[in-house]
This record gives structure tokens, C-alpha cells and sequence, in this order.
């Protein structure tokens, strides 16, 4: 078993984990933190991603011993008490989800988009978002709530939308 | 997955004496190595980690040679190395998507040789020089076919040296679902000639287009591959491309390569 010391949304927190343990894993079963979602497990859908030390990552592609004094956060550290981070907000208000199982992901990934790029074209956040599968396939409100969340006006219709009609 | 024993030494000579184990496993950032363990396709006994070891981190200019740490992640290089050298920062930002980018290594994918992966392209293409604990590989040597390296056992890719060119670019058709290289191509031009490799096309993995190369030393243009193919035996077939389309996109990208670096 491998002892670990981290901080989770701004809490320290100790655990002991095997070897073969996941980030996600220590997350959701560990910590009873089951914000993060696992997808498909096999690196490729982007519903796991937490920030480990500001970096976005795949929690179910980084084993638990790796993020030992790391600080990670996950969407339970986005709002601030009640008040929904503005990423979440916009989510809500231009109906950034329908299942809701990837919303998570996308808005950790988000997230990382607007601290390096805070005013994103669609087209860089339709790129950004290459690692994340929404399979109600609902990504044109998905890039509508980012365009918000980042202060930007927000078309009727985005540009992919139109072409598809 | 099986279980396993982990270690994450700091420094080359701790990580050195923990892989002499015969069952032990070095862990770069782990994006291939997790999922083939997932499937118990690997079963290593001992897992070493090395991405905590500061000397194997960052991007480092010297003169003409950048030289990049083994355990540094992509989007580290895409970033860092965007100043110096922009078609190979400009490769490590198509790797993957950027969660993958945040903990995929350098050395991790040269030492894995992939047959679609993107890295063999830059290492082969610059003449690069693979520096390992023991010794200086030149990237003609390294690549050995597919998921082959002249990595002996337990030796570690600590840094690799990259030769800047005067001008590069990497052109990717990229597999629409994995984002690997259906077919990549990296030119680079110095003064002595053009370099032009590929990767994800042949089955023998990443390869130097030589006639490519004379072509584009004596005139440096997307004309001057006219009439310049591949020949599609030792193609890779699969059900996402035949071995006579994988040669036809050998020629399109290396033109829209060349295109992109001009």
C-alpha cells in the first residue's frame, strides 16, 4: 500500500491506496467524491478529467500514487457554497447538457480552455474539446455555454449548426 | 488490472537501479502504458515512475540543438518550445487531445515507437540524438520497427537532442478516432538538405522519404515532389486505410508539409 498526501478542492487529504490504484478511483471510491465520472475507461471520452496542479488530465489514465502532493481539483471545487462557478452557470442557462454524464468533464475542460485562452473562438473550443465525447451528441450548446462563460456574445445559431441544417 | 508495486525515485541513478529488475516497468506519463495494462497486456511487477526527476523535466536551448528532458509532457513542449523551434512545438501540440498532452512524455512515446505516433516523426526527421543513462543514440539507429527501439533493458531516455531547422512542419491526417497519424509527415529543411519523415504509413514504422529529401534539397517546393511516390508494399492495411491509400497520403502530406513550412 502506498500512503499519499494531496489537496482535493483545498483540503488536504491522506489515503492509502495499492499500487494500481486510479486517481479516479481515490476520487470517487476513496473519497466518496463521485462528481467525477468514468466514461469509458479507456482514455478516450474525457468525463474523468480533474485539474492536478492546474494541469487538466484524464483521472482514469493517472495512477493515485502519482498525484501524491499534488493539488487536484474536481467539479465538486468549482462552485463557490450555492453560487455556481460562471462556467456552470452558462451550462445552465444555455442548456450545455442533456444526460448530463459528460458535463463534468466538459466543464473542467473548459475550464482549463479560458485560463489559457479566456476569449476562444468556436473554433478553438470545438479543437479543445477533442477529448470530450458528449454521446447525446449535444456539443452545439456545449460550445455556446463556453462562448458565454467566457463574456462573449453567444450567435443563435453556432457556425457548425448552420452548416449542418 | 493486476496489481503491482510502484516507485517514484528523484533522480536517474535511483531510477536506473530499481528497473534492473527484470519484471520492472518504467512509467513515462503513462497515456499507452495504463490503458494496455488496463487489458493485462502488460503485467509489470514493479513500476517506476518517472516523472518525478527534475534533471528528465523542461526544454533547453544550446547554440542549434534544443534539447528536451525524456519525461517532458507534450503540451510542455508544444508551449516551451514554440520560441525556438515551431514545427516540432507545433507537432507536440497535435499529440492526443490536451489532457493527454498534460501527461504524455517525450521519451514515453520514442521509447514506445508506435507505428502511428507523432514523436518517432520529429526524433527520426531532425536527426534528433536520443541520450540515454548510458549513451547518445542517433535516431537512425533508435527506430528498429514497429514498437522496437535499440533500448536495451532498464535504460532510460533522459533527454533528446534536436537539431533546429531553418524551417519544419508536421502534416497529420489524423485517425478521426484515436487522433493518431493515419499517415504524419515532418520536413525539415537545413543547410546541408532536407529531412522528411514518416510515420503511421509503414509497418516497419517511422521511415526517411530519401527521394523526397533529394528532390526538396535541390528546390524547396511542393513542385518539386511532382511525380515523387511511395510504393504501397510494406503499407500498413487496416479498416481505416488500404496500403495504396496510405501511399497516396505519404505524398499529400508531405506536400502540404512542405506548403506549411514555407
Amino acid at each position: 500500500m502506498e500512503s499519499l498526501s494531496l489537496t482535493v478542492n483545498g483540503k488536504p487529504v491522506s489515503a492509502e491506496v495499492e499500487g494500481r490504484t486510479l486517481l479516479v478511483q481515490l476520487l470517487r471510491e476513496t473519497l466518496g467524491m463521485t462528481g467525477t465520472h468514468v466514461g469509458c475507461d479507456t482514455s478516450q471520452c474525457g468525463a474523468c478529467l480533474v485539474h492536478v496542479n492546474g494541469d487538466v488530465v484524464k483521472a482514469c489514465t493517472m495512477f493515485a500514487f502519482e498525484a501524491d502532493g499534488a493539488e487536484v481539483t474536481t467539479i465538486e471545487g468549482m462552485a463557490d457554497g450555492d453560487d455556481l462557478h460562471p462556467i456552470q452557470e452558462a451550462f445552465r442557462t444555455h442548456h450545455g447538457l442533456q444526460c448530463g454524464f459528460c458535463t463534468p468533464g466538459m466543464i473542467m475542460s473548459a475550464a482549463a480552455l479560458l485560463k489559457e485562452n479566456p476569449k476562444p473562438t468556436e473554433a478553438e473550443i470545438r479543437h479543445h474539446l477533442e477529448g470530450n465525447i458528449c454521446r447525446c451528441t449535444g456539443y452545439h450548446n456545449i460550445v455556446r455555454a463556453i462562448l458565454a462563460a467566457s463574456g462573449q456574445p453567444v450567435p443563435e445559431r453556432t457556425a457548425t449548426a448552420t452548416a449542418d441544417a | 488490472m493486476y496489481d503491482f508495486n510502484v516507485a517514484r525515485p528523484g533522480s536517474i541513478d535511483e531510477a536506473v537501479k530499481l528497473l534492473s529488475d527484470e519484471d520492472a516497468q518504467a512509467l513515462g506519463g503513462g497515456q499507452t502504458l495504463i490503458p494496455t495494462m488496463k487489458q493485462r497486456l502488460a503485467a509489470p511487477e514493479l513500476l517506476v515512475s518517472l516523472t518525478n526527476i527534475p534533471e528528465m523535466q523542461g526544454v533547453c536551448r544550446d547554440g542549434d540543438t534544443l534539447s528536451i528532458g525524456g519525461a517532458t509532457p507534450h503540451a510542455v513542449v508544444a508551449r516551451d518550445a514554440a520560441a525556438h523551434f515551431p514545427g516540432l512545438a507545433a507537432l507536440a501540440g497535435q499529440i492526443g487531445d490536451p489532457a493527454v498532452r498534460n501527461r504524455g512524455t517525450l521519451g514515453g512515446s520514442l521509447a514506445n515507437n508506435d507505428p502511428s505516433a507523432c514523436y518517432p516523426a520529429a526524433a527520426l526527421g531532425t536527426g534528433a540524438t536520443i541520450v540515454t543513462n548510458t549513451r547518445r543514440i542517433a535516431s537512425e539507429d533508435f527506430f528498429q520497427g514497429m514498437f522496437d527501439t535499440a533500448l536495451d533493458e532498464g535504460e532510460i531516455i533522459v533527454s533528446v537532442d534536436f537539431p533546429i531547422a531553418e524551417v519544419s512542419a508536421y502534416a497529420k491526417f489524423a485517425q478521426p478516432a484515436s487522433r493518431f497519424a493515419l499517415v504524419g509527415a515532418f520536413v525539415a529543411r537545413y543547410a546541408d538538405g532536407v529531412r522528411v519523415a514518416i510515420t503511421g504509413a509503414s509497418e516497419t514504422g517511422v521511415f526517411r522519404w530519401t527521394e523526397a529529401e533529394e528532390a526538396l534539397s535541390q528546390d524547396f517546393s511542393h513542385e518539386a515532389l511532382d511525380g515523387l511516390s511511395v510504393d504501397s508494399d510494406g503499407m500498413i492495411g487496416d479498416i481505416h486505410g488500404a496500403p495504396t491509400y496510405r501511399a497516396h497520403l505519404v505524398s499529400v502530406m508531405t506536400r502540404r508539409a512542405v506548403a506549411a513550412a514555407i
